[in-house]
């Protein structure tokens, strides 16, 4: 028996893939077992290939890959669309009662199990839990406790009522026993049985997380306008933020949800706005006046395919460019791109604290898959005790005296040494000064004085200087740190990287990785790329942007991995292309 | 906030780069004197501007203020609001930034009901441009970039507002100073959303919203028999094409500012060194 479990429900948009999904998901982790999930779905609200791909381990898992042990398939396409993950010895659960479904072809080598799942589920309550019938015969042919299903569903629909989760566990009961009547599991063609443990795990996923950090993180403004992948971060918020004394607002637009971001922050509040690509784009105006007033502000960027529209629920990390280099002029800012969903959540309480220390705008780099995918982590992933808080230089009624010139007006742009001003919030006795994106003088106000200008701009400047000496900004660490080759990469493909080592044959060949979770300012790789015999730099997107930049930093060409194709890399694949790159 | 404070105190020492005769002038200082009047001081009140000739009125006013990009001055006032409901949030704009670029925008502040008052400064052109036809120049308005007018009716912000479901709609002329600052000064005691269209006209670039037309046009609702709190009749007088009204033109006096709507009633400035006390229940939601 493989030491990982995979499986996968599919279907329609509107056939409750998805919250199906998540109850598997959730009754594994709740038995204790590593989780690690993904989804494949399409831009509509109903109708259209959609699947939820469960991976399971008793160790943590990283990744997914291209392997189904189970899969429920509502449709003939959830088996045409995973038939090359699908082995000697797969279950593909349908219901060969429905019309579509009664000439499937089951590939030799694997087991059919038709369950009138329809049927079963109306006898328990209502057609609509057909796919809970699923669950349960999946539970009964891995041999997983039936009982975890229950508290999940439990957890799910505790809200609408004891009789529906008490319907739910039926339909679940059905399903098993249906499986126990008909079918030999405990014959050896069933390979399955998944253990449990005593593990409490958190399941959860890198928009939740974010959210999640921005609470710890002391966030109590946050205004957005809904955009595939971003949504989930205001889904959490909403409500959650309020209870912690904060306050979430469903702007009109992208425009609005940044300048009213602005103003929260402006006012004192730490403050946060969550978008995608064609978001950004549009945010790119207030961005320059964000950094230009000085003003802390996270703006948080969950990538997908782009250009224009591009693909909207499929992945890829092509907005690299943008927050580099995005906006006109030339423009002071921080880019965090968390490498894990985890990182999610630390790098969100990092990126308040840059952002008020030195009073700049920090982007937050996420991407859709990591926004989607669900991952099992110990509880002290995310010990709150281990959160610190750093306001930066915010000055009260006394210390603002310091910072008064001769006429006793508040110098909010005072040049100081490290290129961080003093910031006294609105309500400050004598701190009363104007913010603007015109070039401005220490007190704030317009000016195109030659001299100032040079002396605001290197000031500006200098506060990522002081930022780079004062920070750590090291990449993450895995693989053979004495091997000739290296690989790099940035956001969330870390995990597949990790997993790929472990795919690689022993010819194959061994290499460091570098995973970098900062691109700007970013660490200085030209030792390791000089010490190295070869450099592969790995990512999601079609030119290599991060590979552009790092040449650009060590004056060395590398050589690229990409994939664009709006699938995210899986294991196996990417020890393949590794592997031909360094050979 | 200290009960000694004069208009003067909420000037700066920035002369105003206006051409001589603006309107700004006007309109400015009624804004000043209201805040003054309302009990407000430079240190608790935020003052919000985007581009314009309108825009530069945060360089001349002495308080926390913010100079942003163009037609995005209600949504930063929003946000100012809501992070801290104790600072008296003015937000300033033209009929360019405010009915053109920042139109969206206009529409949500208002129905959002957000606590703040919104001086719009019509002069209906475009000034800073030098002379380009804006939303509410008139359909036969000759410019630069329309040689024979617009030749579409101009947008009326009133009527926008009431649609939206504006709680408070007063409109003033810039060269009728008690007047504009009382109406400022209704604007800034409103609770919700305070808008005032200020006729305040460019000498430089529009020869016929003049101060002469203004005064000769202008029908002072103070001196009629007008019912601000009466639905219909503001309607009325909105929709009326051939009326110039000075005055508030609708008020809903029973309105609930957004952020008492949504229960926000302390302001969010302060937060812990560590995260929130009872931050781990968070977590423990994903079990």
């Amino acid at each position: 028996m493989p030491a990982d479990f995979n499986w996968a429900i599919g279907g329609e948009a509107g056939d409750g893939i998805d919250s199906t999904g998540k109850i598997f998901a959730r009754a594994l982790s709740r038995a204790g077992r590593h989780v690690f999930t993904s989804k494949d779905f399409a831009s509509r609200i109903r109708g259209g290939y959609t699947a939820y791909k469960v991976r399971t381990a008793i160790d943590q898992v990283e990744s997914t890959v291209d392997r189904l042990d189970v899969l429920i398939a509502l449709t003939q396409r959830t088996v045409d669309e995973n038939i090359d993950e699908l082995h000697e010895g797969s279950v593909i659960i349908y219901d060969g009662e429905r019309t579509s479904m009664q000439d499937l072809e089951i590939p030799e080598g694997m087991i059919g199990m038709d369950i009138p799942l329809k049927s079963l589920a109306e006898d328990a309550g209502g057609a609509i839990m057909r796919n809970i019938v699923a669950l349960g015969a999946a539970c009964e042919v891995t041999e997983f406790p039936i009982e975890h299903l229950g508290s999940s569903l439990e957890k799910r629909f505790s809200d609408k009522g004891q009789s529906i989760v008490e319907n739910n566990k039926t339909a679940a009961d059905l399903g098993a026993e249906y499986v126990q009547d008909n079918y030999e599991t405990e014959s050896a063609e069933f390979e399955y049985e998944l253990e449990t443990t005593d593990e409490d795990y958190v399941l959860i996923n890198g928009d939740e997380a974010i959210g999640m950090g921005a609470i710890a993180a002391g966030c109590r403004f946050y205004s957005g306008y809904p955009i595939t992948p971003a949504t989930d971060v205001m889904e959490y918020l909403t409500g959650r933020l309020e209870r912690y004394g904060g306050h979430v607002v469903q702007a009109e637009d992208e425009l609005s949800a940044i300048n009213m971001a602005l103003g929260a922050a402006r006012a004192g509040a730490r403050s946060m706005t969550a978008t995608s690509g064609p978001g950004i784009d549009l945010m790119a105006e207030t961005f320059g006046l964000v950094a230009q007033s000085e003003t802390p502000l996270v703006i948080c960027d969950v990538m997908r395919s782009g250009p224009s529209t591009g693909m909207p629920t499929k992945q890829e990390q092509g907005d690299l460019n943008m927050t580099l280099f995005g906006g006109h002029g030339e423009i002071p800012r921080f880019v965090v791109a968390p490498t894990t969903i985890s990182e999610c959540f630390w790098k969100t309480v990092e990126a308040f604290n840059l952002a008020e220390k030195y009073q700049t705008p920090v982007y937050l780099v996420s991407d859709l898959e990591m926004a989607v995918t669900e991952q099992t982590f110990p509880p002290e992933a995310f010990d709150m005790d281990d959160v610190e808080i750093d306001r930066g230089k915010i000055v009260d009624e006394d210390e603002v005296e310091e910072w008064l010139d001769d006429e006793g007006r508040f110098r909010a742009h005072a040049d100081t040494e490290d290129g961080v001003s003093p910031r006294a919030l609105p309500g400050t006795t004598d701190g009363a000064h104007m913010s603007t994106g015109l070039e401005h003088n220490e007190l704030g106000r317009r000016t195109e004085d030659t001299d100032i200008r040079v002396e605001q701009v290197q000031k500006r400047q200098r506060k990522a200087e002081t930022a780079e000496a004062e920070e750590d900004w090291s990449p993450r660490e895995f693989g053979n740190a004495d091997s000739d080759n290296l690989v790099v990469s940035w956001g969330s493909n870390e995990g597949t990287i990790v997993e790929a080592m472990d795919h690689l044959d022993e010819d194959d060949p061994d290499f460091q990785f570098l995973s970098v979770p900062y691109l700007f300012p970013r660490p200085d790789l030209t030792e390791a790329v000089e010490d190295a015999e070869q450099v592969v730099v790995v990512e999601c997107n079609a030119t290599g942007q991060f590979a552009d930049v790092l040449e650009h930093d060590t004056l060395e060409r590398v050589d690229r991995v990409n994939k664009y194709n709006g699938v995210g890399f899986k294991a196996d694949e990417l020890a393949a292309e590794i592997t031909e790159v360094l050979q | 906030m200290s009960s000694d404070v004069q208009f003067i105190d909420f000037k700066s020492d920035k002369q105003p780069t206006w051409c001589p005769g603006c309107g700004d002038f006007g309109t400015m200082n009624g804004m000043m004197k209201a805040l003054a009047n309302t009990g407000n001081d430079p240190d608790n009140t935020f003052v919000v501007a985007g581009i314009g000739c309108s825009g530069k009125i945060g360089t001349y006013m002495h308080s926390y203020a913010l100079h942003g990009v163009h037609g995005r001055a209600l949504p930063v006032g929003t946000g100012v609001k809501m992070a801290n409901p104790d600072l008296e949030v003015m937000v300033a704009g033209g009929d360019g930034d405010g009915y053109s670029i920042g139109a969206g925008h206009f529409v949500h502040a208002v129905r959002r009901n957000v606590d703040m008052s919104y001086i719009v400064m019509d002069n209906r052109i475009y000034g800073l441009t030098k002379g380009q036809a804006s939303p509410t120049s008139r359909e036969d308005f000759e410019t630069a970039t329309t040689p024979e007018g617009p030749k579409q009716p101009p947008v009326n912000p009133l009527a926008l507002a009431l649609s939206a479901g504006g709680t408070f709609i007063a409109q003033s002329f810039a060269s009728d100073s008690q007047r504009h600052t009382e109406l400022v000064q209704e604007a800034i005691e409103h609770d919700g959303f305070g808008f005032v269209n200020v006729f305040s006209p460019c000498v430089t670039f529009n020869d016929t919203d003049t101060y002469d037309y203004f005064r000769d046009n202008l029908t002072d609702l103070a001196e009629t028999d007008h019912d601000p709190n009466d639905f219909d009749e503001a309607k009325d007088r909105i929709m009326d094409p051939d009326g110039e009204y000075q005055g508030i033109l609708y008020q809903d006096e029973s309105s609930t500012p957004y952020h008492e709507a949504h229960g926000v009633t302390e302001d969010m400035t302060e937060i812990p060194d560590g995260a929130p006390e009872n931050a781990t229940d968070l977590v423990r939601e994903f079990y």
